[in-house]
This record gives structure tokens, sequence and C-alpha cells, in this order.
């Protein structure tokens, strides 16, 4: 998953504080991995040197949990772009999706062309698997089935966080 | 006002329809479009509007307003017989459940299509003997829909829906009824039995796994269609 991305994303809705990013992070998206300070410190300053972040005020007192971060619009063109990319069909994607979903709802952007899209690159590779399977042999269809049911199951998720968008954006405006 | 050109060598076209079964929008506008020899999925959510939009393609429901155009022609333009002619003759449909008639032999539910449309006897029973032996269960015809098990079943149910040599095949969760082993051996000989024939199949299925033997999918949702491919 994109820190990087999720922070700017988080940053949309207003300026913040380098300890406020954090606190939101955790709470929308960090239950099992809450970030370190470090972390937030490392990829503030990243994005500052490319142009997607600016300083908006520090707080008196010093510290870089004090700096007040605010989203350029190369940052939003940036977080726009990641939305709109489907991620590569893999396994365990759920937290990057779950991410762009929620990130989605924050920015009021339409959170089922985020699905749309992932669903239809997900089924570009599970078009190559099927017709993998339908040439091979024994062993050829194991293996694709297996990778199949896994990007099934992914899709499984995806139809059913779909259909719970509209109480997925009330929690997630809350 | 012009409707927009359809697609360069499109076979089916639909455009803008809508449809309200009462206070219901079940169709708001949605489109589709199909070649010849290709195999379309229609996916989306429950009660989204897919059956629906199957049925108007297919000239079963009418829209209440929007475009249909098959093989060059408004469907909205034909009466009911020259409709009615089409489905008989050009059409082929598969539904979740087979809808075989439990009183005729398996043969006989094959042969039907080619019977209504004025076939003898023998030449429709070889006709469907021959289907039946593709989709590998011509062992089965002289047993009663009764007789057989649901996969069987559905495979009897595809070869009736070719037996005529349809341009287009309609598919509405042909698979929903079977477990993944024989879903997959069903699509798996239905769209082998259409690339052979060059038949269109228009496939609604909420199955990811079933969607893949398609060649691309559109996305009805809230009666709206968004076609994957054109969207990107
Ligand atoms: N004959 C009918 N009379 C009244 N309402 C209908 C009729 N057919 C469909 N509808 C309504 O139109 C909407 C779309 O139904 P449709 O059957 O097209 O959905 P679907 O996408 O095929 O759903 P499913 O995946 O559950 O089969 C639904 O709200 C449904 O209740
Ligand atoms: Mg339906």
């Amino acid at each position: 998953m994109s820190i990087g991305h999720t922070l700017l994303g988080l940053l949309e809705s207003g300026p913040r504080h380098g300890y406020d990013l954090k606190r939101a992070f955790d709470e929308k998206f960090g239950h099992d991995r809450p970030l370190h300070y470090g972390q937030v410190y490392s990829t503030m300053s990243r994005l500052l040197k490319n142009g997607l972040v600016e300083v908006d005020g520090i707080e008196a007192g010093g510290g870089p949990e004090r700096k007040r971060y605010a989203i350029t619009d190369a940052g939003v063109t940036d977080v726009e772009r990641w939305l709109a990319t489907p991620e590569k069909p893999e396994e365990y994607l759920q937290s990057t999706l779950y991410t762009k979903v929620v990130l989605a709802l924050l920015t009021h952007r339409n959170a089922g062309d985020v699905l749309d899209s992932q669903r239809s690159e997900h089924l570009r590779s599970m078009r190559i698997l099927t017709d993998r399977k339908r040439h091979g042999d024994l062993a050829d269809q194991l293996v694709c089935d297996h990778a199949l049911f896994h990007l099934e199951a992914d899709l499984r998720w995806l139809e059913l966080t779909a259909a719970r968008l509209d109480k997925l954006r009330a929690e997630v405006a809350e | 006002m012009n409707a927009p050109a359809a697609p360069a060598g499109s076979l089916l076209t639909a455009e803008e329809l809508r449809k309200a079964y009462g206070p219901t929008l079940a169709l708001d506008g949605a489109g589709f479009s199909i070649h010849p020899g290709e195999v379309v999925a229609v996916m989306g959510p429950s009660g989204s509007g897919k059956s629906t939009l199957l049925h108007c393609l297919a000239g079963i429901v009418p829209p209440d307003s929007g475009s249909i155009m098959y093989a060059g022609r408004e469907m909205a333009t034909m009466n009911d017989a020259e409709r009615s002619a089409l489905r008989r003759s050009e059409f082929g449909f598969v539904f979740q459940f087979g809808q075989l008639v439990p009183e005729l032999t398996c043969v006989e539910n094959v042969a039907l299509p080619l019977r209504l449309n004025g076939t003898s006897r023998k030449e429709a029973e070889k006709t469907a003997l021959d289907w039946m032996r593709r989709l590998e269960v011509d062992d089965l015809a002289k047993k009663r829909p009764g007789e057989v098990s649901g996969g069987q079943g559905q495979r009897v149910a595809v070869a009736r829906s070719l037996v005529t040599g349809p341009r287009v095949l309609f598919a509405d969760e042909p698979t929903g009824a079977l477990d993944s082993l024989n879903g997959e051996r069903v699509m798996e000989l239905l769209t082998d039995a259409a690339r052979s024939t060059n038949a269109a199949v228009v496939l609604v299925t909420h199955e990811a796994r079933v969607a893949a033997y398609s060649d691309r999918e559109i996305v009805v949702r809230d009666g709206k269609s968004r076609d994957m491919e054109r969207a990107v």
C-alpha cells in the first residue's frame, strides 16, 4: 500500500499537522499497523521535495510533527492518477484496494469507478488464465485454477464492498 | 435527432434504452453492442437491470424508449410476427434452469426448435443428436429431463439453444445452478460451440470465473451500462 498517496489523499480535505496526519491514518487505515512518526516524516519530506505538498505553517515549539502541510495541485493530480490506475492483480491486495475505496469516498470521488476498473483489470488476468487452462494439460489447469480462485476471491470482496458503498460512505464521513 | 452510428460491424446494438416497471426504472439509458463471434459478459449487482437488458435485446420485452438495431434493422419497426420469427430462427436462449419440457426426451427437447420451424422429425433429431454429441450428452438422448443431473440437463439446454444455428445466443446465468466444475465445462462447451458457428453470445453472469470466458464485459448498475473496454 502506498503510504504517500494515502497521506496525500488525507490532505485533500484541508491542511493538517504531521501528528494529525498520523492520527487520521492510524484511525482509518492503520488498525493492524499504525505508522511510526519516522515514516510520516520521511514520507512528508519526500512529498515536499517532489512538490506534492507544501508547508503551510509551523506551530511554536518546533519539531517536524509541528509542521502543517497542504496538498498542492500536483499532489491532487497524483492522488487522482493513483486512484484511477488499477492495481496489478496479485494476491493480498485487500489493504490497498480498501484504502483506495475509502479515499475515493473521503475525497468525494466515484468509488464505484475504482471498483469497476479493478474488476476489469482482474478479468483481464482471469481471461489469460482461463485461456491457458483450456489449452493446457491437467497440471496447467490446476495451477491456473488456483490463481483463478484467488482472483475471484478478490473480486467477490470487491462486489460486496461495492454493494455496501453507501454504508461505507456514511461511516467514513464520521 | 440522429441516433449515434452503431459501432462498425456490430450485429446487435442498443442505445439509450429505458424501461420502467411501474415506479421501478429497470433500465435508465443503457447501451450495448456485440459483433458476430464475440462473447460479451453482462455483469453488475442483483437488480441492476441485467436480465431486463437481455430481454429487451432479444425482443422479448419492448423498451419504453431507445433503439435496438439487429442486423441493420430497428426492432421497434418490426411487428410481433417478425420479432417472434427472429427469436425462433436467429436467436438462441439458455437460462439458469434449463427449462426443458419434462414430457419430452432429451433429444426431442433439443430437436424442438427445429420442429417448430417446420423441419421433419427425422431431420430434426439427427441434427439434435449432432449437437448433443458436441455437448457430450448424446448418451442421454432417450432420457427425460427428470432422469438427468442438473449439469447434464444444462448441457442439453445449451444443445437446444444452438440447434437452429442462431446468430446470437442469449444466456442468463447459464451456470447459476451448477457447481464450479460443471459450470466451467458448460462454459467451455458453450463458447467453443458458439465460436465454431461465429455466433455472438450475450452472457449475463455475476461470477467472475464465468465472465472470464468472455472477450469483454459491460457492467450494469442502476439501469445504466458501462462498457469497460471503451471506458479505458
Ligand atoms: N416483470 C417485472 N415486473 C416488475 N418489476 C420488474 C420486472 N422485471 C424486473 N423488474 C425490476 O427491475 C429491476 C431490474 O431487474 P432485473 O431482473 O433486470 O435485474 P438483474 O440485474 O437481472 O438482477 P439479478 O442479478 O438478481 O437477476 C429490479 O428492480 C426488478 O425488481
Ligand atoms: Mg437477472
